[in-house]
């Protein structure tokens, strides 16, 4: 994208039907590190990449646990995502109090995005500058979706947004169709080798690497930082297996065994 | 269905049951504007809740606690709705009965009641209710519970609706009578005790 005569202002149109600020915006969610989100019949997983702003810093909070049956992942303006989560956080405390019951993950996503499109149509407010993938699970099962700094919500089967996301999507694709029938640590190890894809330099390890979980039964909650280091591992391992020996089967060597004078063969009298 | 006017009943064809959306059907004892107000709220709340057209609904736990953030809210403003609510509901299966009075107090029961109900209904439930009543077993408790009421309630009517709530829907039935016994011996005669001068 060049810079125009129609990208100062957010409320300014190009000729095309264009927003370029808002185009702007969603560019920054491709500039933050990847995250990735995907679901199956039973569970919805979060995976991120973490960043770090130097040797002697902490890797940077990417999962944000919004409520008991709802988490985020974000990419972008790690503030703006800050403070996007703590707004959810709200408004699923608030439905709580009402209704105690938890607030429908479909009905979160529409008001974050419409808290979003406010901010396309203001002269006085910026656009945010994150991408949020939810993940949640309500009566109608686990659920994934994108929120854009546009003001538009998508739901996903699975998704990766950020840099180097296209690497992550290309080995979803690859895989998606199996997810609704994965089990919750099948499903964890795809988000992790997913994001592993996105990864340019550098390995994954239990610091740099987020790993959430929602599913029927279990609360959403971010892995511990050991137990990612392990699934990590395991990949390892699995990869490097040679194929199995096949152990030569004794007894098939030699003649056919002559059975007429084996006895009697069971089924006859 | 009746209607006070003080400590006379005055109206005689009130609907103190009312369907809340798919899932809930509400009843209420007390102040009838009172309740008609809180059905107009419901009306609201449910009316927003459709136009997410999401499918997600209300069910009778949301529907009750919304009612008694409603109910403490207004008593601590020393302005309640003078009312004693109770709903029933059943959702995905799962069956659900609880009440909410005016002063905020809420509970789930397997046998609610509103005014007169609870001193006389509620000890007849606990001596005879019991798990996997058939809908009829649990027509004859209600209306054996109802008649104990209109004998011993002396602002009570003979003229009563009976609503049923299951996975399918709400029903109310039309107003109807319950059958009284006045043969007793001592209501034949009734001067017999002290017969007076005229």
């Amino acid at each position: 994208m060049f810079r125009n005569q129609y990208d100062t202002d957010v409320t300014t149109w190009s000729p095309a039907g264009r927003l370029f600020q808002v185009e702007y915006a969603m560019e920054a969610v491709k500039q933050g590190s990847a995250a990735v989100g995907l679901t199956s019949k039973t569970h919805a997983v979060l995976v991120s990449v973490g960043k770090t702003n130097s040797e002697f810093s902490s890797y940077q909070k990417k999962i944000f646990k919004v409520d008991d049956h709802i988490g985020v992942a974000i990419a972008g303006l790690t503030a703006d995502g800050r403070v996007l989560s703590l707004h959810m956080r709200s408004e699923c405390i608030h439905y709580k109090f009402l209704y105690d019951s938890p607030l429908p993950v479909g009905r979160l996503v529409v008001q974050l995005a419409d808290k979003a499109q406010v901010c396309t149509q203001r002269s006085w407010t910026r656009p945010y500058g994150v991408g949020l993938l939810v993940a949640g699970l309500d009566e109608t099962g686990p659920h994934l979706y994108l929120n854009c700094p546009s003001g538009n919500y998508f739901e996903y089967q699975a998704y990766a947004i950020g840099a180097r996301s296209q690497a992550a999507k290309t080995y979803l694709e690859r895989k998606f169709e199996t997810f609704p029938e994965c089990s919750r640590d099948e499903l964890i190890r795809h988000g992790v080798i997913s994001v592993r894809e996105a990864l340019a330099e550098g390995k994954l390890n239990g610091s740099n690497c987020s790993v959430a979980v929602v599913g029927a039964g279990e609360a959403f909650s971010i892995l511990d930082p050991k137990m990612v280091q392990q699934i990590i591992d395991s990949l390892d391992d699995k990869n490097e297996e040679p194929p199995a020996d096949v152990a030569p089967v004794e007894g098939e060597q030699g003649a056919v065994q002559d059975d007429t004078d084996q006895g009697v063969a069971p089924m006859e009298t | 269905m009746g209607g006070s006017y003080g400590s006379t009943l005055r109206y005689k064809s009130v609907q103190r049951l009312k369907p809340i959306g798919k899932h809930t059907l509400l009843g209420a004892g007390g102040e009838i504007s009172d309740f008609q107000e809180i059905v107009r709220y419901l009306d609201e709340l449910i009316l927003y809740d459709n136009m997410w057209d999401d499918g997600n609904s209300l069910g009778p736990k949301e529907v009750h606690n919304y009612l008694n953030r409603l109910m403490y809210n207004r008593r601590n403003k020393f302005n309640p709705l003078w009312n004693t609510l109770v709903l029933g509901g059943v959702k995905n299966g799962q069956k659900y009965l609880g009440t909410v009075n005016m002063i905020g107090v809420h509970y789930e029961e397997n046998h609610v009641a509103t005014g007169f109900g609870n001193h006389l209904a509620r000890p007849i439930f606990r001596d005879e209710w019991h798990e996997d009543m058939t809908f009829e077993e649990g027509v004859k408790l209600l209306e054996k519970c109802m008649l104990v009421l209109l004998y011993r309630d002396r602002s009570a009517v003979n003229k009563l609706q009976i609503a049923k709530i299951t996975e399918e829907g709400a029903t109310i039935s039309e107003p109807y009578a319950i059958k009284t016994h006045w043969e007793l011996e001592a209501f034949k005669n009734p001067a017999t005790g002290a017969v007076g001068s005229w």
